[in-house]
């Protein structure tokens, strides 16, 4: 099964881990691919854990990643990039947006949250690389457009071109006026190059 | 498109007239995209019980009808069913069922595959969603061949799955018209007595048809150390983790086609049944004098994989004895993020409320309420199926004894659960004279499912008004006392307080209904956002309580008290984006330190009790 390629994607509910797959998803069939694409949904609204499988190829069977097949992790959530990095095949590489969602059952003391989560991936011989996709997203003048800046940092770890993952995300925004579209290039310019100059050799 | 979607495609091209059903995981998206579908009559009922029978009078017309629940759902149904199956159908009439294998978002697992034998009807399991779309579009020609209501089994595998399906266009059915026939529509016993034959000589032609249908195909393959029996999303597992062994794949699964299983048993030495959940067929086949493997190898709950199918018959065939191994998930050990409240949610309020008082026993019910039962409120004592809050409660307060004689019994139930199955125990609370508080917490939807619209909203399924219905007349008109009756603002604390406490004094009935809407429906409008002004917050920590996640910890601290008691100090801040404003951490803070974020925007005042 080598032809086919596994994206795992996780994150909270609510933070559009979902959508962002969605789109993935039509880009791989833009290029021709089989693709499915799998997650439980339900609960998951209400601030649990939302992971999303993609696998695509020539044909796909089975919708689930196996742990230690993803060839490529996106992370929403830095606590959650861990929990799932597990999944990535040796010396695949992970994109994790930084962002630290952190649960009432932590805030009341129950358990705690990882002083570093994106270290301890590091530290466990994950390729990681790390952004601010919020903070990307604000000055761009839209927290909303955090998704596509999320898209953008894993534009260039897809099999075909950054460009068929960007019509993608076009089309969608299109009925919503050249402005949003405009918005989101540049959103999805500064995730590739945020996850670019974080990947560049040191 | 995910099976949910592929269904309701084909299910619409079939030219289907009636569709009815209630939201549950995984199912729900079954009927919410059909009610986008031109051409057709689609509904939101108020139990699946009910919906079933709607598809049944739909049916007896003669035209195409639909009913799709979750697993529990036909639990719910299955009076209608086990005599429908007896009436047979007129019109094609498709009950689509779908398992939340792995209890994503339900309070059990259950193998639904058991219907079609118990209730002698075909079984039809797709595998990935172009098949739900062609078994669905099969379903209706079977069903109409056989008069005979055929069950189209899901999971949430298949439901949420999205592949890539080819589809066709709608093809008009005509209703044949009713036909007057008391010995076939009227179940009294003399008539029943003589479809219990009809049915049985149905089940063997289906049985016939079973082993000759496409459905149930044998892929020979090479690699002959093993051969499969499997069905549904198993199937892909299967042939992920074995692409060469020879695979009876069911798409027809009852009744089963023992001949070819005869066929692929001459193929291998060993024959693995892969099923998800029970083992229904691996039972069946060794009744039928078959020696497979199944369970004995794979996991007895959850979810298959190929991680988890290919070690268990690989550890087979090296003839290992060893059960199946745990789940090899190498997690590191880091917090759990169970689901919770959302900001603002209504019902945040009300556990709050519960979580101060003492000497409650709060029978619970199914829906986003039932997350009560988690941190930091610890206040629901029970859940059990749908409406089950009621009888519960009920039955705690007759079976009470000394040592929980001076305990309040409360059951708390939302509004659509309540219409669901709750009326009916709210009414055996009243006429059998109980001493139970309810707390019906009118959110205006179906939450957890993703925000459907009810009876309480006064919308349809397609967002049309309908009639409304009025929570205080009905459960007046159900035998609770006016005086018992209260209908309060759930972002009210004081007022929550004041009403629990005192209505769970009274040796009575009584009903108090919340009134604010879910967040996550268009009837929410956001209020202002709050903000903890640091310089007063004094730590306390009686904001965290509140259970809200956009309160957030910035920083601990140890103290030590006058009376030598050690505390700890928990300084807090709000996430302004995620905060709508409800203003039920306000409440509780004791130095008057969360304050309005901006100064423009929507304002609830806090009325004293």
């Amino acid at each position: 099964m080598s032809d086919i390629t596994n994206i795992l994607v996780c994150g909270i509910g609510g933070q559009g881990v979902m959508t962002a797959t969605e789109i993935l998803s039509e880009a791989a069939i833009a290029e021709g691919h089989d693709v499915k694409k799998t997650e439980v949904a339900g609960m998951s609204q209400r601030g649990g854990v939302v992971t999303s499988h993609l696998r695509f190829g020539k044909k796909v069977l089975s919708p689930q990643i196996a742990p230690g097949t993803a060839d490529v992790l996106l992370g929403f959530e830095a606590a959650e990039a861990l929990r799932w990095s597990h999944y990535l095949k040796p010396g695949a590489l992970a994109l994790v947006n930084d962002a630290r969602m952190v649960p009432p059952v932590v805030e009341l003391g129950l358990f705690t949250y990882p002083d570093d989560p994106i270290g301890e991936m590091k530290a466990r011989g994950v390729r990681t690389v790390s952004f601010d996709a919020a903070t990307i997203a604000r000055d761009l003048g839209d927290l909303r457009l955090g998704n596509t800046v999320m898209l953008g940092a894993i534009a260039d770890q897809l099999p075909f071109s950054a460009e068929v993952l960007l019509e993608c995300i076009v089309k969608r925004f299109a009925r919503k006026g050249e402005k949003v579209v405009e918005a989101n290039r540049k959103a999805f310019a500064a995730g590739r190059a945020a996850a670019l100059q974080a990947t560049a050799p040191a | 498109m995910s099976g949910n979607e592929a269904v309701a495609r084909a299910v619409w091209e079939a030219g289907t007239k009636v569709c009815a059903g209630y939201p549950g995981t995984p199912a729900t998206e079954m009927l919410e995209v059909l009610s986008t579908y031109p051409g057709l009559y689609t509904e939101w009922s108020v139990n699946e019980k009910v919906s079933l029978e709607v598809a049944i009078g739909a049916s007896m017309m003669g035209s195409r009808a639909f009913s799709a629940m979750k697993h529990v759902g036909l639990n719910v149904a299955s009076d209608a069913l086990m005599t429908l199956t007896l009436t047979g159908v007129q019109g094609g009439l498709v009950i689509a069922v779908a398992d939340d294998v792995g209890l994503s978002s339900s309070q059990n697992e259950q193998d639904s595959r058991f219907w079609g034998r118990f209730a002698h009807v075909p079984m039809l399991e797709p595998a990935d969603s172009q098949e739900a779309y062609d078994m669905c579009r099969y379903a209706y020609e079977l069903s109409e061949e056989y008069q005979v209501p055929v069950i189209l089994r899901l999971t949430s595998r298949i439901c949420h799955v999205k592949g890539l399906v080819t589809v066709g266009s709608r093809v008009e059915h005509k209703a044949g018209g009713f036909s007057k026939n008391a010995e076939r529509w009227v179940m009294v016993p003399g008539h029943a007595k003589r479809r219990i034959p009809l049915m049985h000589q149905r089940e063997q032609e289906l049985k016939r048809l079973s082993d000759r249908s496409p459905l149930n195909v044998i892929e020979p393959g090479a690699d002959r150390r093993v051969a499969f029996v499997t069905s549904g999303p198993a199937y892909m597992h299967v042939r992920e983790s074995f692409p060469d062994a020879p695979v009876l794949k069911l798409g027809m699964s009852y009744p089963w086609p023992l001949e070819k299983v005869a066929q692929l048993a001459e193929m291998a030495d060993t024959v693995v049944v892969v099923e998800e959940v029970e083992p229904l067929l691996e039972t069946e086949l060794k009744a039928a004098g078959f020696a497979v493997h199944g369970k004995d190898f794979l996991p007895r709950m959850g979810e298959l994989s190929p991680e988890v199918v290919k070690p268990a018959v690989e550890r087979l065939l090296r003839k290992e004895a060893a059960p199946a191994p745990e789940s090899a998930q190498a997690l590191p050990p880091l917090f759990p993020r169970p689901p919770t409240l959302c900001a603002s949610c209504p019902h945040m309020g009300v556990y709050y409320t519960l979580s101060q008082l003492k000497n409650l026993t709060i029978s619970g019910d199914i829906g986003c309420y039932t997350l009560g039962a988690g941190h930091p409120w610890n206040s629901l004592d029970s859940t059990i199926c749908m409406g089950a809050s009621m009888g519960i409660a009920l039955g705690m307060d007759k079976g009470r004894g000394e040592a929980d004689k001076n305990k309040k019994i409360l059951a708390v139930i939302g509004d659509s659960t309540f219409m669901h199955m709750g009326m009916q125990g709210l009414l055996d609370i009243t006429w059998n004279r109980g001493n139970v508080t309810i707390l019906l917490l009118d959110n205006g939807t179906v939450g957890m499912t993703g925000g459907q619209n009810t009876p309480a909203n006064g919308r349809d399924i397609r967002g049309v008004e309908a009639p409304r219905i009025d929570f205080p007349r009905l459960v007046e008109a159900l035998g609770v006392k006016k005086e018992r009756i209260h209908v309060i603002d759930p972002y009210q604390l004081p007022v929550l307080f004041k009403t629990v406490r005192d209505e769970t004094k009274i040796d009575d009935v009584s009903v108090i209904i919340t009134n604010r809407p879910c967040v996550l429906i268009e009837e929410f409008k956001p209020f202002k956002p709050y903000v903890v002004e640091e310089s007063k917050c004094t730590g306390c920590g009686n904001c965290v309580e509140v259970g809200c996640p956009a309160i957030h910890v910035t920083r601990r601290e140890k103290v030590v008290k006058p009376s030598g008691k050690e505390v700890e100090l928990a300084f807090t801040r709000i996430d302004s984006v995620a905060c709508t404003g409800c203003g039920l951490c306000v409440q509780p803070c004791a130095p008057e330190a969360i304050i309005h974020y901006a100064p423009a925007g929507r304002v609830i005042p806090v009325v004293p009790a």
